[in-house]
């Protein structure tokens, strides 16, 4: 199959080959969480709630000198065309809740929190590919909306590379092309890579070009979320009347 | 903008599914007219003083295909959804249009209109796909209207009255295909126009003179749904319809369900099918299956000819169990065990170009010339044109493009080339090449070299085709889709262009060439001891032919070096060839034959069976060996995605024709493994020469062919090699005219370290992709090389009619087939005349039946008494 039309470059929805899915987020969707936020990138939508910095349910993990993350994600059952029953803690939502929490983990400042707990849930209302990157980023919104202290914005993007050529942000049939996949996140203003996972082959110096190409979405997408934050806190000002 | 796609689909397991896609609109879509003043212009395609921009629409392209090829017409906007309804349609003019939306030579434009926020148009309630596609078109094309402005004209060609009709009505002007040519008062042209049957005068209109048309000769086609479930509830079974070779109007379906051929009679119950679709089969009540007796009592439409013909070299070509049923002896058999049937549907068409001939009309109302030549049946150029359409072979010259990626001309080795670290410079070493008289393409060369401690420096030099073929550039692409080059009896047809073929490449004598050698050394009882792969120049000192290697090695007067070089590689060659056979290679025979062709009329002025020499054997061995060594060398290094060849052991059914033709003979053979089956091979020896070659043809017959595969996609235990009893086998010694050669040769450049891996190999479904082309051009190319030996020989003995000896090798009801050793040719002869069919001459014997047929000598009077084989 062409993923590339070979004669116009368009991709089978209409993108050209560096063109990202339409994105948009919004903060405060749960009002009971401490945080929350929704974020979509095309028709893959995800929601994430953050509870916390909170006492440590089971004391045995507690960690004196730092806060304790923690992540679950899930896909409700409704996220997909067929209506499937997901069990719990699969193989693919444990690794995915682990990728999230580490990467989380990585911008959160942990050691200011010691002896507490901080909860991400992220749950995939709509999948269309991409949900982990889409989970991040809707995580990095959802703590920022927590007020929990971190060193930067986390934001996440994927990129492939199919019919030869690298393209950004792959949709649920690029996806299922079988083709590589590079999900890489990345701390915006330090421009840190804190996520590159990759489940195939690709020659060195195609990979850099795809890694690099998912880098620019990362940092397009951070630059959005900026935005989202600053609108929110300019709301939040004008409520308190500053 | 964006918009939603949503529409349900079925999956593979039968269950609905909604699918909802994006589909996102763009502004910055250019309409590509380098005039244009908003759009940017810097892939504009069409023709700067353009007056007239044409928009075609599906129905023309689909039947117009011809006359859009013709230079004449240009500055042409394709629309995607034209493209796309093209390519649903109909494949192959698919990719002819997007041959000419690349060509730069040709201003065709592709406008993406589906994705143009102002020309997208969705569909409407109660309209149909067809009504919303032409919308589009006319959308789009009233955007370009009011877009480009007044001084450029859109036309919309188009041949649906109703689409003209209601372009004319919002204004866009529009025309027929011929109302636009003759406008352009081009008459060559005009002939161009395939006139079609809703422009201008319907066919219904003129009476029609055969009666037959009115008639309903075929059933029609259950549908899809109806054929799923019953082939769910076993009432219909499927399977892949192959012809009888010598009866176009018997033809077999391998069915699993009820694990036995079904036959089809007569061409009502074929209906429509051809050879290779994939059909569904209902079966006839059992008082209507036949047995091998009354197939003589067929339809009317069974006396057609049945032809002389080659032998099938595999079994992928000749039926299967066709002696599987033996009418009991001496009487009628009342019921037989072969099920037949008819087909009721097809499920899959075997889509393939096919040629016919038409016959004058009684009455012909309007003759039309269709701009092309003439052609006529028996005529040798039409024939060969026909046997290269029917098995899609590409004989158009090589494009501009193509040409274009060629070093230029005169070539010659440069310093640069030697002063590569990755090159050695072997032109010191004595090399030589030993191939068929006249070959042009060398692509092989060996030296040998006896070493101080007795052992021998043993090279191969195959031609370096990838220092010039470099992927991703055109040429490589025209050689991956050619695939081969195609040998028939009086010409060639390149994969690469010639000044590659014949002179760059080529490893002639007394120049400088570039190559990639395998140098091993070998003990004495050519034990490898240790391989050498690299890229290196070296210059033939000999370019020989096999007969005179073969003089030369017979010749005990000769004691120059280079026969020397040539006697110890033979005896290196007999020891491998020895512990090859002895490993369990199967020596299989084809009957190849060879012409001699008038240099002026092109006619064959003699034939003759292709003598095989040591010298044949001597160089195969090698290239045997080279080939290996490279297999196990580029597995090693790249285990997922290396392209080897590999030839499936064949199956005790596939062998049961052979061993019951044996058991007739009263041969027992063993086929428990390729070895034991080789020995039982050399064992068959009758009293006739020619016997044990005969088996051994049969033998060939029941095997399939060898293919090519990527190591990812199977297990390592099936990549072996039944006819050569090799673990591993690929294609590296002719990379002139095998494009697998060429990829064989960038694996193993990867593998040594040479140059980068092309990352179409990490792409495991194109890869597939491409191995799969290249087996179905290797066939082809192999049938095509065998249709034309099929007609120099029919050409031959149109004028000398012969006497000569033949072998029968197998009886029928009405007739027998006649293998014809000397000229490797096999063709029924009829007992009976044509006419009388009921005749019962046969009083046979069944188990007697082959017995006599493959030891008795018949001679050539019976031929010519039956006219069955004077052709």
């Amino acid at each position: 199959m062409e993923y590339v039309d070979s004669l116009t470059g368009f991709r089978l929805d209409g993108r050209r080959p560096t063109d990202m899915r339409q994105i948009r987020g919004e903060i405060g969707v749960v009002p009971k969480a401490d945080g929350s936020a929704l974020f979509e990138m095309g028709n893959t939508k995800v929601i994430a709630a953050i509870y916390g910095p909170r006492e440590v349910q089971n004391k045995s993990q507690q960690v004196n000198n730092q806060a304790l993350v923690r992540c679950e994600y899930s896909m409700a059952n409704f996220s997909t065309g067929d209506r499937a029953r997901r069990p719990k803690g699969d193989r693919r939502s444990t690794e995915i809740s682990l990728v999230i929490r580490q990467t989380m983990e990585a911008c959160i400042l942990t050691h200011l929190m010691p002896r507490s707990q901080i909860d991400i849930f992220v749950q995939v209302l709509q999948a269309d590919g991409g949900t982990r990157s889409a989970c991040i980023n809707a995580a990095t919104l959802a703590l920022a909306d927590a007020g929990i202290p971190m060193c930067d914005i986390v934001t996440s993007c994927s990129a492939g590379y199919l019919s030869s050529t690298p393209l950004l942000d792959l949709n649920y049939i690029e996806d299922s092309a079988g083709g590589p996949d590079v999900t890489v996140g990345i701390l915006a203003k330090m421009d840190k890579v804190t996520l590159l996972q990759m489940d195939a082959k690709l020659p060195l110096d195609i990979f850099e070009n795809v890694m690099q190409l998912a880098i620019e979405g990362c940092k397009a997408i951070a630059q959005y979320i900026r935005g989202v934050l600053l609108e929110n806190t300019k709301q939040l000002e004008y409520r308190k009347g500053v | 903008m964006l918009q939603s796609k949503s529409f349900v689909k079925k999956t593979r397991q039968g269950r609905v599914v909604k699918v909802v896609r994006e589909h996102y609109l763009r502004d910055d879509i250019y309409c590509g007219a380098p005039s244009c003043k908003t759009c940017d212009t810097s892939a504009a395609r069409l023709s700067t003083s353009a007056s007239t921009v044409l928009i075609v629409d599906t129905n023309v392209v689909l039947n117009q295909i011809v006359l859009l090829e013709n230079p004449a017409i240009d500055d042409v906007v394709v629309l995607s959804v034209v493209l796309e309804e093209v390519r649903n349609k109909n494949l192959a003019v698919y990719n002819r249009l997007k041959a000419l939306c690349t060509n730069s030579l040709r201003k065709f434009f592709v406008f993406s209109n589906e994705h143009h926020k102002d020309t997208y148009v969705k569909e409407m309630v109660g309209e149909s796909p067809n009504d919303r596609n032409d919308r589009a078109i006319r959308v789009a094309a009233l955007w370009y209207q009011s877009h480009l402005g007044v001084n450029t004209q859109i036309l919309l060609i188009t041949n649906d009255r109703e689409n003209k009709r209601r372009a004319i009505e919002e204004g866009i002007s529009s025309e027929t295909v011929e109302s636009y040519v003759r406008s352009l008062g081009k008459p060559d042209l005009l002939d161009l126009v395939v006139p079609s049957s809703s422009a201008g005068v319907s066919m219904e209109d003129v009476e029609d003179l055969r009666p037959s048309k009115k008639k309903v000769i075929y059933s029609e086609h259950k549908p899809m749904s109806e054929i799923t479930s019953g082939l769910h509830h076993r009432v219909y079974h499927q399977g892949k319809l192959r012809v009888n070779r010598y009866n176009p109007f018997e033809a077999y379906v391998g069915s699993e369900s009820i694990g036995d051929e079904i036959v089809i009679y007569g061409r009502s119950n074929m209906n429509r099918a051809f050879d290779g679709d994939i059909v569904a089969v209902e079966l006839l009540p059992q008082d209507q299956w036949r047995d091998g007796k009354s197939m003589i009592i067929a339809d009317d439409e069974d006396d057609e000819e049945e032809d002389v013909h080659l032998v099938p070299s595999s079994a992928d070509d000749a039926p299967r169990n066709e002696n599987l049923v033996q009418p009991t002896a001496g009487s009628v058999a009342p019921v037989s065990g072969r099920p037949a049937g008819r087909v009721v549907g097809i499920i899959k068409r075997n889509w393939h170009s096919y040629c016919g001939s038409l016959e004058p009309m009684p009455m012909p109302a309007a003759w039309k010339s269709f701009g092309q030549k003439n052609y006529f049946i028996g005529d040798r150029d039409t024939e060969n044109e026909v046997l290269l359409i029917e098995n899609d072979i590409n004989t158009r010259p090589f494009s501009s493009q193509v040409l274009a990626c060629l070093p230029p001309l005169p070539w010659s080795l440069s310093s640069e080339d030697l002063a590569n670290a990755n090159r050695e410079d072997l032109r010191h070493l004595r090399v030589f090449s030993v191939d068929p008289p006249g070959c042009k393409d060398i692509d092989d060369a060996l030296h040998c070299m006896p070493l101080a401690n007795g052992n021998f420096e043993v090279g191969v030099h195959i031609a370096d085709v990838t220092n010039f073929v470099l992927p991703g550039t055109p040429l490589d692409e025209e050689a991956s889709q050619r695939g081969t080059s195609v040998y028939l009896v009086e010409r060639r047809i390149d994969m690469l262009p010639k000044p590659l073929t014949e002179d760059i490449c080529s490893l002639r004598s007394d120049v400088e060439r570039l190559a990639f050698s395998v140098i091993w050394e070998m003990t004495p009882d050519s034990e490898i001891i240790s391989t050498r792969y690299t890229k290196s120049a070296i210059k033939s000192c000999a370019a020989l032919s096999y007969v005179e290697a073969q003089a030369r090695m017979d010749d005990s007067r000769m004691m120059d070096p280079l026969t020397t070089d040539l006697r110890n590689l033979n005896s290196l060659a007999k020891i491998m060839r020895l512990r090859r056979i002895e490993r369990g290679a199967l020596t299989l025979a084809s009957p190849e034959v060879k012409f001699e062709i008038d240099t002026e009329t092109h006619d064959p002025l003699d034939i003759g069976m292709y003598q095989i020499r040591e010298a044949n054997q001597m160089i195969e061995e090698f290239m045997l060996a080279a080939n290996v060594s490279v297999a196990e060398k580029i597995l090693r290094h790249f285990p997922l995605c290396s392209l080897l060849r590999r030839h499936p052991s064949p199956t005790k059914e596939m062998l049961e024709p052979l061993l019951q033709t044996a058991a007739a003979v009263g041969l027992d053979l063993d086929v428990s493994s390729s070895k034991a089956l080789a020995d039982s091979l050399d064992r068959a020896v009758g009293d006739d020469p020619y016997f044990n070659k005969l088996i051994r043809i049969l033998a060939t017959r029941c095997m399939t062919q060898a293919v090519y595969f990527s190591s990812g996609d199977l297990s390592p235990s099936e990549f072996s090699h039944y006819g050569l009893a090799a673990r591993l086998y690929t294609h590296f010694t002719s990379p002139i005219r095998r494009y697998a050669d060429v990829i064989v040769h960038r694996l193993l450049a990867a593998a040594l370290g040479i140059a980068k891996l092309p990352p179409i190999f990490l792409d495991g479904p194109q890869l597939m992709s491409i191995a799969d082309n290249l087996n179905h051009r290797h066939r082809n190319a192999q049938m095509a090389s065998r249709a034309s030996v099929e007609l120099h020989t029919l050409i031959y003995f149109k004028k000398r009619p012969t006497d000569t000896e033949g072998r029968i090798v197998k009886i029928k009801s009405n007739r027998f087939i006649v293998f014809v050793p000397k000229f490797g040719i096999e063709g029924p002869v009829y007992l009976v005349p044509k006419g009388d069919k009921g005749a019962d001459w046969v009083n046979h014997n069944p188990t007697g039946q082959s017995s006599s047929s493959l030891s008795s000598r018949f001679v050539k009077q019976l031929f010519a008494a039956n006219g069955g084989i004077s052709c």
